[in-house]
């Protein structure tokens, strides 16, 4: 037998479990990079690359304006401090403002002529883009589960399937460049109308220079017959990625929308400010699931997205309903809040969120949910945690204007901690203007339950996959709210996230 | 200039303004030094605005303006007053002044009772260790400039020292005679290692006050801090507690308003030593053009320490409660036990309830939680009183006691806890 090295063990930790979670730590599984050619806007930010960026997306002049208005808003306005995060100071000319593969300058037909190295990233991410390739759905059923998805690469979209099935049902979903040239009325009537240009610093950043995102129009009393999905992957160095999403969902229409996000590992820190703006009018729903998992830096805290993102819906009228449910797995600075403005009498807005922060990563993430209208109800399940030398923030408002009579919200935040180097920290808002209205904030800290770890190490589990299971456990409430394939995916990367906290 | 370098130039002005052609009370060498730092802190500070992220809740306009709002003096009614039933040490100020004809001899074994303007001319003094020490200390990691400015202009006040156990409760009154004066007053509390003592506040003090109390309670040592803020609806005021616990050290303070304009309440306190226990309870009853604010900060920076924070608050027409609560648990305090609980009942469409409560927390072997809510009387437990037969009036005042008693719980001696929860009954009576 090899002699252990005793420095390395802990009790009840074996040489196997030392080793895997040596072989594991700070592994990253999309670190990899697509070598592609790609056509850059000069470095750095001024008017002129304003001007750059709508004239490659052939936008007209109101936009172009829009566009400088933020510009110039922007210049005027701080980079927020108030968020737990540690911001090293961010030189906004060293970067690359739009990117986009050389083969997508001349835009291609169809997906068939999109560079076969394009497809292929999306193929090893898991990401189908032909449209034969159907995602499986539940195992037995008669038919697989479609979800269309709109694949966005550095700055420009890839290409979007189920196009012509989605548009017999009257669903557009496309790019937000090709929405701005095919519906522009709608653009003009939606565009920063939830997210005005000035709403912050980094909202601002994103209207002058968006290049891309998604945008999708579900009519009136249509269920969208399938999920949506928006797949970015930053693959360029040294370039941000500036992706705008809209989502209108009108009247007693019904949308489930799915995100997910990856980066190659880069020593450099990468800019991510994006902006999701939903409208949900009369009795529609909109689920909106996040997975985020931007490369987090390595195991020493360097290289990292920047993960700067403003997210909010607006339920307009009555009964709309809005859901955002996130993982926030990756990034090495997390600064995101998706809202929910209740304006609407009897609207309803949920958000289930669970922030994993290992390592050095920061992350400062929670919610909003602003009570507008009469019999409004909001529900919040949070779960942070922390592991490692990671600070881990859940910071949330939850306002009940005078006029929000007999409003409900309920929170529940919890965080569990991994190690005594990392912090977890809880900042609710709770702001009650009226009387009949009920709010309740419920948070709890602690660390993981030491009878449940031996409990599964006695039946031979190790100690990494016992902390896996608590810790999704622990996140079970959360988990369940999201869509089956992403709900897989999300539990492995809990446990993959928590690689090397233990031990 | 960009927004945030603007506001600290425009909060440094305020200072300034403030300041100029203000001489610093004359003193000894201790005290002049104590408040030329208090002086420079509240320079460099400035003064507070509302939209500084820590007055988010509370406009401090009427506290720092450079006029003083005159307040309408209370009618005396025929209610006794607070603390009556107990025996103790009366000490009492007219209008922030301290009035040794008014008070009972500052005589206590075991304790030893000195005025701040005589203490401040001498060149030494026990208190120079503590002096704007604590309030120093406190202007980490949130600035509390109407502190400083206390530290650096207070002449009255009292230093109080105790070595043994204090065989009765010390009291300070605070009365009010003039409708428009303004009262600086900032109590040093030095408890040696295992002393006892059970401080009692109450009264209106003055149209506008800004108090600081400084608490050192050495290893072991036992304060129980009971004080009744209330009466004189117009008056405006800011008080600043700042403690420092020992080893084994335990502190309890409780905080009854009752009207009262404007009152903005902060509670610093240190877990120094291991297994120390910080309670801190407040209940407040607004009615009308009332403003009230707790702001609590507990930083456990030793292991095996407790702290709980229970505030409850009732309000109406037009009233609003404010809670921001911190617990800060430092890396070293492994074995934490901290709770809070903040809670509002509002009994009509127009009050409000504001609430921050904060976790900040840096151990991984702490249980830490805190919960909040705001809602209306629950109708269900009305109508269970109501088909007992108890007329809706009453019914609905016992289910306001009852809300209310979880914080009188926190008052350790049971007379003082039933003093005081009479008195809310009248209150709430009185104003039903």
């Amino acid at each position: 037998m090899v002699a252990l090295d005793e420095s390395q063990l802990r009790e009840g930790v074996d040489r196997e479990t030392v080793e895997t979670v040596q072989s594991m730590a700070g592994t990253y599984k999309h670190g990899w990079e697509t070598e592609i050619e790609m056509e850059f806007a000069p470095k750095g930010l001024n008017e002129d690359i304003v001007r750059l960026i709508s004239e490659k997306n052939g936008e007209p002049d109101w936009l172009l304006e829009w566009r400088l208005d933020a510009y110039r808003r922007w210049l005027t306005m701080e980079s927020p401090d108030w968020a737990m995060l540690n911001i090293p100071e961010i030189d906004y000319q060293e970067q690359y403002y739009y990117a986009t593969p050389k083969s997508m300058v001349e835009k291609p037909k169809s997906l068939d002529e999109v560079d076969p190295k394009l497809l292929e990233t999306y193929a090893k991410l898991g990401i189908p883009l032909k449209e034969q390739a159907i995602l499986a759905g539940v195992e037995g059923a008669d038919e697989g589960r479609k979800v269309a998805v709109d694949a966005v690469f550095d700055s420009v979209s890839v290409g979007t399937t189920f196009r012509k099935e989605l548009a017999a049902a009257g669903v557009i979903f496309c790019s937000i460049s090709e929405a701005v040239r095919e519906h522009p009325e709608l653009v003009k009537k939606y565009l920063g109308s939830v997210v005005p240009q000035n709403d912050n610093y980094f909202a601002a950043l994103n209207s002058a220079v968006f290049s891309d995102g998604s945008f999708v129009y579900i009519p009136a009393g249509v269920k969208c017959p399938m999920e949506l999905s928006t797949y970015f992957r930053i693959n360029a160095e040294n370039t941000g990625q500036f992706e705008r999403t809209l989502i209108v969902a009108e009247k007693g229409s019904h949308v489930s929308y799915l995100e997910g996000c990856t980066a190659p590992k880069r020593d450099t820190h990468q800019l991510h400010a994006a902006v999701v703006e939903i409208v949900v009018l009369e009795d529609a729903e909109v689920k909106y699931s996040t997975v985020q998992n931007w490369y987090p830096g390595d195991e020493n805290g360097k290289g990292g997205i920047y993960n700067f993102v403003t997210k909010r819906a607006d339920c307009r009228e009555a009964r709309a309903k809005v859901m955002w449910t996130q993982v926030e797995t990756g990034s090495a600075i997390t600064w995101k809040y998706p809202s929910c403005v209740l304006r609407g009498d009897d609207s309803q807005g949920e958000f289930y969120s669970i922030a994993i922060a290992n390592n050095w990563q920061q992350a400062d993430t929670g919610t909003k949910m602003v009570h507008l209208g009469k019999n409004t109800r909001s529900r919040i399940v949070s779960k942070g945690i922390s592991a490692g030398h990671a600070q881990n923030t859940y910071r949330g408002l939850v306002s009940m204007h005078p006029r929000a009579t007999s409003s409900r919200n309920y929170t529940q935040c919890d965080s569990l901690l991994i190690g005594d180097k990392c912090g977890a920290h809880t900042v609710p808002y709770i702001e009650v203007r009226n009387a009949s209205s009920r709010v309740e904030h419920e948070a709890t800290t602690s660390k993981v339950d030491d009878d449940q770890l031996f409990y599964c190490r006695q039946r031979g589990m190790d100690e990494e996959e016992a902390v896996a299971l608590v810790v999704n456990g622990f996140c079970k409430e959360v988990l369940q709210e999201l869509p089956m394939e992403f709900a897989m995916e999300a539990q492995a990367l809990v446990a993959i996230s928590l690689e090397g906290s233990v031990g | 200039m960009m927004p945030r370098a603007k506001l600290v130039a425009q909060k440094r002005e305020a200072a300034a303004a403030l300041l100029d052609g203000r001489a610093l009370p004359e003193g000894g060498a201790w005290a002049t030094k104590a408040r030329n730092a208090a002086e420079a802190r509240l320079r460099e500070m400035g003064l507070p605005v509302k939209r500084d992220e820590y007055w988010r809740y509370t406009d401090p306009r009427r506290l720092t303006d450079a006029n003083v709002q005159p307040g309408k003096l209370h009618a005396q009614d025929d209610e006794t007053p607070v603390f009556d039933a107990v025996d103790r040490v009366k000490l009492v100020f007219v209008d922030g002044v301290f009035d040794a004809s008014a008070s009972d001899a500052p005589e206590l074994a075991g304790v030893e009772i000195c005025h701040l303007a005589e203490a401040a001319r001498a060149d030494l003094h026990w208190a120079r260790d503590l002096f704007g020490v604590l309030e120093a200390r406190g202007q980490v990691p949130v600035a509390r400039p109407l502190a400083s400015l206390n530290s650096a202009f207070a002449t009255e006040g009292l230093l109080i020292r105790v070595t043994g156990k204090a065989e009765k409760p010390v009291s300070l009154i605070y009365q009010r005679k003039d409708p428009a004066a303004e009262a600086l007053t900032h109590h040093v509390i030095r408890l040696e290692a295992g002393a006892e003592l059970t401080l009692l506040e109450n009264g209106p003090v003055a149209a506008r006050y800004n108090q600081v109390l400084e608490m050192d309670i050495a290893d072991g040592a036992v304060l129980h801090h009971v004080r009744a803020q209330g009466r004189d609806h117009e008056r405006a005021g800011a008080t600043h507690l700042f403690a420092r616990l020992g080893a084994e050290a335990q502190f309890k303070s409780f905080t009854l308003s009752a009207n009262g304009a404007l009152t903005r309440n902060e509670a610093v306190i240190w877990l120094d030593g291991a297994e120390g226990s910080a309670h801190i309870a407040g209940t407040t009853v607004g009615d009308g053009a009332f403003h009230h604010d707790d702001t609590v900060f507990i930083n456990h920076a030793a292991p095996r320490c407790e702290s709980r924070q229970v505030f409850k608050k009732v309000l109406r027409h037009g009233a609003v409660g404010v809670f921001q609560g911190k617990i800060l648990v430092d890396q070293a305090a492994q074995l934490t036990d901290g709770y809070q609980i903040s809670q509002s009942l509002l009994l009509d469409e127009n009050a409000q309830f504001l609430a921050k409560p904060e976790l900040e927390i840096y151990a991984d072997d702490v249980k830490c939680s805190h919960g909040s809510t705001s809602g209306e009387i629950d109708q269900s437990q009305l109508f269970y009183l109501r088909a007992r037969g108890v007329p809706e009036d009453q019914a609905k005042l016992l289910l306001v006691l009852a809300f209310l008693a979880e914080a009188l719980e926190e008052i350790a001696d049971p007379v003082l806890a039933e003093d005081l929860r009479g008195k809310m009954e009248a209150w709430l009576k009185r104003r039903a």
